[in-house]
């Protein structure tokens, strides 16, 4: 994965490689993806969608798990957390 | 939002190895053949992000579903049977109503995960986990990475992020060398491509690999940054940007467990012909028996043969298929859980992620059951996918029958015309 593209998470800039997933941003972003029901911050647990701990808002549609949704230019990532 | 239908004479569930086979030995016929995946793209957990160069196996199988004309659905997930034949599934743009003559289920599994102090931190997670994300582009270059729990994926993934440039401190693998020396043996005897890609790989000659260990804690402030482990009785800790944690696979049965096929000690009940108690439903691949990719491929290869009424060809894949299968017991035996690994929840560690019930909260309940009702645990997004399989192991819990929709579904996609035509069947 060569080529880079711009997404936006919490209204930050933040360039990853292209096909990466959106879980990734917020990682790179350094972003928790939620807050749990008793206030902790969660980042992804499983990878691979079955765990719902990455869910995040993508261009206005919340709850998305986002270890399977792959980023596109311009994409708009907002996170709970 | 769209609801669009879709008709198929042999419908293939997950598109991982055992979906690919299954579709590939199926679409000869010349029937219509379609495959749904949850995945974006198709190739399962083993396959995740290959390409041409980088898995020529892959490659291989991929160039021949797409030499067939096999209609593929990715990014599509099956959440309900509301009528025999019918299966209801959601994308990113709406939902499908799908019809069929045959279905193979071939939804393979996931890992294993179980609660200790710290394992809400983040960049705590499952190895398999890890792996999927540096695939999907987390760069991991120089970053510290703790590998524990047990089973031969923590070699696997080991490997692969060492190769991707991690500093992979050791591997942590809860059972004794003798345990493994033995299964080594086995692997080793088999000459199969799990030898070469396991034991012999390269990558893992200067990765310290510790038997007999086991994560007891995780310690950070929001995010992990360094791990406790139990080794030969004593504790010691470990500073670590990743802790890579999983305790094996368990297989993903609901979607066979809510169409009403047999389990068989957790797995699902297939026959020779790789059918299911359910007429026109096969099952393929690691819901039958985690044996890795290798019986996935052939069990798949048996399903779809079967599914277009080529019995005697999928017969002569049988004994390939019995000697697979004899490592999948051995798989089993190997990596088994410690009973020590029962200690590991303090009353105070949250067990249900989805809900954040604590340990101590479940424990005062006698059944699964009750302690759903009473805690709300397994009743969050992840339906106990998670917590379940964590709780049959520390109290011997049961999980409950499945109900659709087997995930969460957007409100608009459930509300259905085919629900309506259920409730008018009955009514008939
Ligand atoms: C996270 C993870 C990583 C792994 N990495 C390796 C590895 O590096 N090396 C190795 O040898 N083994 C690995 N394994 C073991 C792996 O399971 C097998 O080797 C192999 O992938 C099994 O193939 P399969 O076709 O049976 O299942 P899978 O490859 O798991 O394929 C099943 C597919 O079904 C889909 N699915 C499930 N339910 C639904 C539904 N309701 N609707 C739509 N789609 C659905 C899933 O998205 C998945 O793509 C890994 C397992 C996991 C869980
Ligand atoms: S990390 Fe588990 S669903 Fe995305």
């Amino acid at each position: 994965m060569s080529e880079q593209i711009a997404v936006s998470v919490n209204g930050t800039r933040v360039t990853v490689a292209a096909g990466s997933s959106v879980a990734v941003a917020m990682m790179i972003a350094g972003a928790s993806c939620r807050t749990s029901v008793s206030g902790e911050p969660r980042g992804p647990l499983c990878g691979i969608g079955i765990c719902y701990e990455c869910r995040a808002e993508v261009d206005g549609v919340a709850h998305r798990r986002s270890c399977q949704v792959a980023c596109t230019t311009g994409m708009d990532i907002r996170t709970d957390g | 939002m769209v609801s669009a239908r879709k008709q198929f004479d042999v419908l293939i569930v997950g598109g991982g190895p055992a979906g690919i086979a299954a579709a590939v030995s199926a679409a000869q016929s010349g029937k219509r053949v379609g495959i749904v995946d949850d995945n974006p793209a198709l190739g399962g957990q083993i396959w995740r992000g290959e390409t041409a160069q980088s898995n020529s196996e892959a490659a291989a199988w991929l160039a021949k579903l797409h030499a067939w004309d096999v209609e593929v659905c990715a990014g599509t997930r099956v959440f309900d049977q509301p009528v025999s034949g019918v299966l209801r599934a959601e994308s990113g743009d709406g939902t499908y109503q799908i019809e069929y003559g045959k279905l193979i289920l071939a939804t393979g599994a996931r890992e294993r995960f179980l609660p200790f102090p710290g394992w809400t931190l983040q960049n705590v997670m499952g190895a398999g986990a890890l792996q999927a994300l540096v695939k999907s582009g987390l760069p991991v270059s120089g970053k510290r990475v703790a590998i524990a729990g047990t089973g031969p994926l923590l070699l696997a993934v080991a490997a692969y992020l060492k190769n991707d440039g991690a500093k992979v401190v050791a591997i942590y693998e809860q059972v004794s060398r003798t345990a493994l020396a033995k299964f080594a043996l086995k692997v080793a005897a088999q000459r199969g491509k799990l030898a070469q890609a396991l034991w012999l790989r390269k990558e893992l000659r200067d990765i310290p690999l510790i038997t007999n260990a086991w994560p007891v804690a995780a310690r950070g402030n929001g995010v992990v940054e360094s791990v406790v482990l139990c080794r030969g009785g004593k504790h010691e800790e470990i500073a670590c940007d990743y802790l890579a944690c999983g305790f094996h696979l368990v297989p993903n049965t609901e979607l066979a467990v809510l169409l009403g096929c047999r389990l068989q000690n957790g797995y699902v009940q297939v026959d020779d012909f790789q059918q299911t108690s359910q007429p026109n439903v096969f099952c393929a691949g690691e819901p039958t028996g985690i044996g890795g990719v290798e019986l996935s491929l052939i069990e798949g290869q048996i399903a779809g043969l079967v599914a277009i009424g080529k019995e005697g060809e999928a017969q002569s894949l049988f004994s390939a298929r019995r000697k697979m299968r004899s490592f999948a017991e051995a798989l089993d035996r190997t990596f088994a859980l410690r009973p020590e690994l029962k200690s590991l929840a303090s009353t105070g560690t949250i067990v249900c992620r989805c809900e954040d019930v604590k340990y101590g909260q479940m424990t005062q309940h006698r059944s699964w059951r009750a302690a759903k009702l009473h805690t709300r645990c397994g009743m969050g997004p992840c339906q106990g996918r998670v917590c379940g399989p964590a709780t049959q192991f520390l109290l011997g819990w049961t999980p409950e029958s499945v109900r659709p929709p087997i995930f969460p579904v957007a409100l608009e996609n459930l509300i259905s015309e085919t629900h309506e035509e259920k409730e008018h069947t009955f009514v008939m």
